[in-house]
């Protein structure tokens, strides 16, 4: 019985379809609904979800919430708030007194309801298909299958073609006449789809289903899981490196400073903020006078934010560290007290509230590889620390500030001899750490509230990523700030995010016991000085 | 080199102005006509009493970085360990009067659900025993990070770091709220101490009182070791401890020893900070405490007992006008006391005026033979 209904609305559908474009059906059909008798009903919807007349939707949506409007032979579509129009013409009208609704049963619900979900499989606008397929997918009603299978043999879109069909198959494994063979394949489609949707329906299967049925959805479902915890843990690994390149962006400048000086920047991290500071102005200005160089503006703030970021550094080496040579924990406290004041001027300036710094167009939105999402302002900030990590080994290789630096670094009383200005090479140092601290406040901005205690979030874990990686050494800071990214993000499913951070704290202080210089220590005399 | 006696001169100094303290404080409270200009009103009673057990934790920094060269940036954590120790036998002593009215979980187990005490909260009803964990419990972590930290030689910036990292892993910790100890309200409301009413000016007095003499016992204990021969080989590690080490001394175990001794003294102030000011909540282990407990003993004079104990009254008496006063300048001003102590006063005020007192003196007597320049006591 309920086959052949569905073959006679199938019917109905596609002769609707067929005689859309003459505009006739619609109109005949509304007298149908003005007779109000259930079989009448049931036939005046199958022709007017056919008709693809503009009311037609409409129509139907009103007649499902039992507002559809009869009296005499006139019909009227009521909305929500009482208000009418005449379902001929479109126009708004006011039905006669003793007008009364189209009245419904549950064969007549029914076929509203495949109407419906017909209405908008077959809609033109690949869109609305897709939501339609998806709704079709989560209410697994068996009404709509005749219209599904209909919109498959249609269907040239690969994608939406996979949601339909997956609606399909959760449809026909929820259907108890289906035969054993159709269920299998339709398992075999949800093991293609291979995500949590697809493992719900596998693992909630009715009630009697038949064994062989029940036993390939386990192993489907078996088959999934393993799936899911791949795509699950590579998407870890991914926050991993993402967090890894903040990290790395945070702590290369303090690296560099570090290294060749021997002190602890406590002010490392407001020389982010103020590179974050520097987006933001950089950005109200560009709001203000040239807003179609919006897209821009991040490249704009970098250069600027180096200068910056670098010529306070500078400033700061000559006015307070470089009177403080050979002591370096009064550096760190001097630092550490320049810090405070930077974080005060810039909230005496800006205020104490985070400053909204814009995301351009071509950061947003996220790239779907398989079950990843990777989110455009991520892969930029990957990509963005490579680069600099690389634009920094490549200064430090190749340049003579380079070199100098690297013969500080590793013997400074050697260098000197050898007559190179070591205080000049500190101030230039201090200030190339500076400014790369600075452009990373421009990456840092894009992910990160923009507030004078930003930088305080960075410096214990820059530190940690430099003490683990080893002092003076690009290529330990990279190693150790993606170790420490990757580790945290792994443990934080297991751990919990605050937990997985002590353990991490707790495990670098116990490295630092076993290699109290760092994974890849410089070697030679000049260490113990 | 001349033989250094526990009291000399400056010692008795401090220990007659703390003497004072402890006199003049309850008597300008207490007998002092509240209208006269010379009365101490309640409320600053316990805040006098804050700077007290601040100072006692300025010395505890100084004992190991003045005398021995360690530079601790988590002392916080011990003095707030030291604290939570005292935090929990109030909370004990609340019993039934909390808003849930449990007769022994305290408000903040009572609102997680959670149905017994666990056992680390245990016999801290009982005050001796509570005493001994204010103690034990910052003197064992310090013992055992200690023990792995100097064993393994980590010295200098890299020490400084793992302790700031210490701090910053135990704030972590103890805002959580499973970990028992109140999340990030922390332990409060406390009713009274071994029976007297904690608000009453009385017990503030008494609070107050004892933390003048656990201070001046603290002065004295340090006093003792620095002029031990002990504390001798302490100065020598500070100094030169390639040297010491080659000259046969077990380096680490004198360090290990002193640090341990510096936490639980940090402690101490700790236990005796929560009944004064009421609270005790996770960020006291804020990485930022530890490194202002430095400055104050930089402002005072590292190296010198005294100099601490000035500067942890100097910077915390600042504090106290600057953000009543003028809230924005406070960080501006802490921020430039950093820099100017340590670019212009390396030896603190103590050492400032030490140097003066030096310089005038030699002025008086007129270019004879040069004095033999006595090395300063410290």
């Amino acid at each position: 019985m309920a086959r052949l209904r569905s073959i006679l609305q199938a019917f109905v559908l596609l002769t609707g379809m067929v005689s859309a474009a003459t505009a006739g059906p619609y109109e005949d059909a509304l007298p149908k609904f003005a007779a109000d008798s259930y079989s009448d009903t049931e036939a005046a919807i199958g022709a007017v979800a056919g008709s693809g007349h503009p009311l037609a939707l409409k129509l139907v949506e009103t007649l499902r919430d039992g507002r559809l409007m009869i009296a005499g032979s006139q019909v009227y579509i009521r909305d929500a708030d009482g208000k009418s129009v005449d379902a001929a013409t479109g126009q708004a009208a006011e039905p006669a007194a003793g007008a009364k609704a189209v009245r419904l049963n549950n064969r007549v619900r029914r076929a509203i309801e495949a109407a419906l979900g017909g209405m908008t499989l077959l809609s033109p606008d690949a869109g609305t298909r897709l939501d339609a397929a998806r709704a079709v997918f989560r209410s697994r009603d068996a009404a709509a299958l005749p219209t599904l299978e209909q919109a498959i043999a249609k269907e040239s879109d690969g994608n939406l073609k996979g949601a339909l069909e997956s609606a399909r198959a959760a449809i026909l494994l929820n259907k108890a006449d289906a035969p054993a063979p159709e269920k299998l394949a339709a398992i075999e489609t949800l093991r293609a789809r291979g995500d949590q949707d697809a493992l719900a329906l596998l693992s909630n299967l009715p009630a009697g289903t038949p064994t062989e049925v029940t036993e390939a959805a386990a192993k489907a479902a078996e088959g999934i899981r393993s799936r899911l915890a791949l795509w699950n843990a590579v998407q870890n690994v991914w926050y991993g490196v993402s967090l890894g390149s903040v990290l790395l962006l945070a702590a290369i400048g303090l690296s560099i400073t570090f290294g060749t000086m021997g002190v602890i920047n406590m002010a490392h991290g407001e020389m982010v903020m103020i590179g974050a500071y520097t987006t933001f102005i950089v950005q109200e200005l560009i709001r203000t006078q040239a807003p179609y160089l919006f897209g821009a503006s991040l490249f704009i703030a970098l250069p600027l934010a180096f200068l910056v970021a670098g010529l306070i550094g500078i400033l700061i080496e000559r006015t307070v560290i470089r009177f403080l040579y050979g002591r370096p924990l009064e550096t760190l406290l001097a630092t550490w007290g320049i810090s405070l004041i930077l974080q005060q001027g810039v909230r005496t300036i800006f205020g104490p509230t985070n400053r909204e710094v814009g995301t351009p167009a071509w950061m947003s939105g996220a790239l779907e590889i398989g079950g990843l999402s990777l989110t455009y302002n991520r892969v930029a900030i990957v990509i963005f620390a490579f680069s600099v990590f690389a634009i920094l080994l490549l200064v430090l290789r190749y340049t003579s500030l380079g070199l100098f630096v690297r013969a500080v670094t590793q013997n400074r009383r050697m260098a000197g001899s050898m007559g190179i200005r070591t205080s000049r090479i500190d101030a230039l140092a201090f200030g190339l750490g500076s400014g790369v601290a600075g452009i990373a406040g421009v990456a840092l901005s894009q992910i990160d509230n923009v507030s004078p205690n930003l930088g305080q979030g960075y410096i214990i874990d820059s530190f940690m990523v430099v003490v683990f990686g080893g002092v003076g050494n690009l290529w330990g800071t990279l190693v150790g700030a993606m170790t420490l990214g990757i580790a945290n993000k792994l443990l934080e499913p297991y751990a919990g995010a605050v937990l997985g951070k002590i353990v991490l704290l707790i495990a670098i202080i116990l490295f630092i016991q076993r290699r109290p210089r760092g994974l890849f220590a410089l070697k030679g005399r000049a260490v113990e000085a | 080199m001349t033989k250094r006696t526990v009291l000399d001169r400056q010692s008795i100094v401090v220990l007659c102005l703390l003497a004072a303290a402890a006199i003049l404080v309850p008597v300008l409270n207490v007998a002092v006509d509240p209208g006269s200009p010379f009365h101490l009103s309640d409320h600053l009673v316990p805040l006098l009493g804050k700077y007290i057990s601040f100072a006692l934790l300025a010395l505890s920094v100084d004992l190991i970085w003045g005398f021995c060269g360690i530079l601790s940036l988590g002392h916080g954590a011990f003095f707030a360990l030291g604290g939570y120790a005292m935090g929990m036998y109030l909370m004990r002593q609340i019993g039934p009067r909390g808003v849930y009215a449990d007769p022994i979980l305290p408000d903040f187990m009572v609102f997680l659900n959670w149905k017994e005490l666990p056992w680390f909260w245990q016999g801290f009803d009982w005050f001796p025993f509570a005493m001994l964990m204010v103690l034990l419990v910052p003197g064992i972590l310090a013992f055992v990070f200690g023990w792995f930290a100097f064993r393994s030689r980590v010295t200098g910036v890299y020490l400084s770091i793992i302790t700031q990292a210490m701090t910053f892993a135990l704030m972590l910790a103890f805002f959580r709220n499973d970990m028992g100890f109140g999340g990030n309200n922390g332990l409060t409301d406390f009713k009274d101490i071994l029976g007297f009413p904690i608000q009453s000016s009385s017990t503030r007095i008494v609070l107050f009182v004892l933390s003048v003499a656990a201070l001046a016992g603290g002065y004295l204990l340090c006093r003792w070791v620095v002029t031990s021969k002990f504390g001798k080989v302490l100065v020598a590690v500070r100094d030169a401890e390639s040297r010491t080490r080659f000259l046969g001394y077990r380096v680490e175990h004198y360090k290990l020893a002193v640090f341990t001794l510096s936490a639980m003294l940090a402690g101490v102030a700790g236990a005796l900070y929560v009944p004064q000011v009421g609270i005790i909540n996770p960020s006291e282990f804020a990485p930022a405490n530890s490194i202002e407990i430095v400055i104050w003993v930089a402002v005072g004079g590292r190296g010198t007992l005294a100099g601490p104990i000035i500067g942890a009254l100097l910077v915390n008496a600042g504090k106290t006008w600057f953000t009543g006063m003028l809230p924005e300048f406070w960080l501006f001003a802490l921020g430039g006391l950093f820099v100017f102590v340590t670019l212009l006063m390396p030896r603190g005020i103590l050492g400032a005026a030490k140097d003066f007192w030096e310089w005038a003196r030699q002025r008086m007597r007129s270019p004879a033979a040069p004095e033999p320049v006595s090395q300063a006591a410290e």
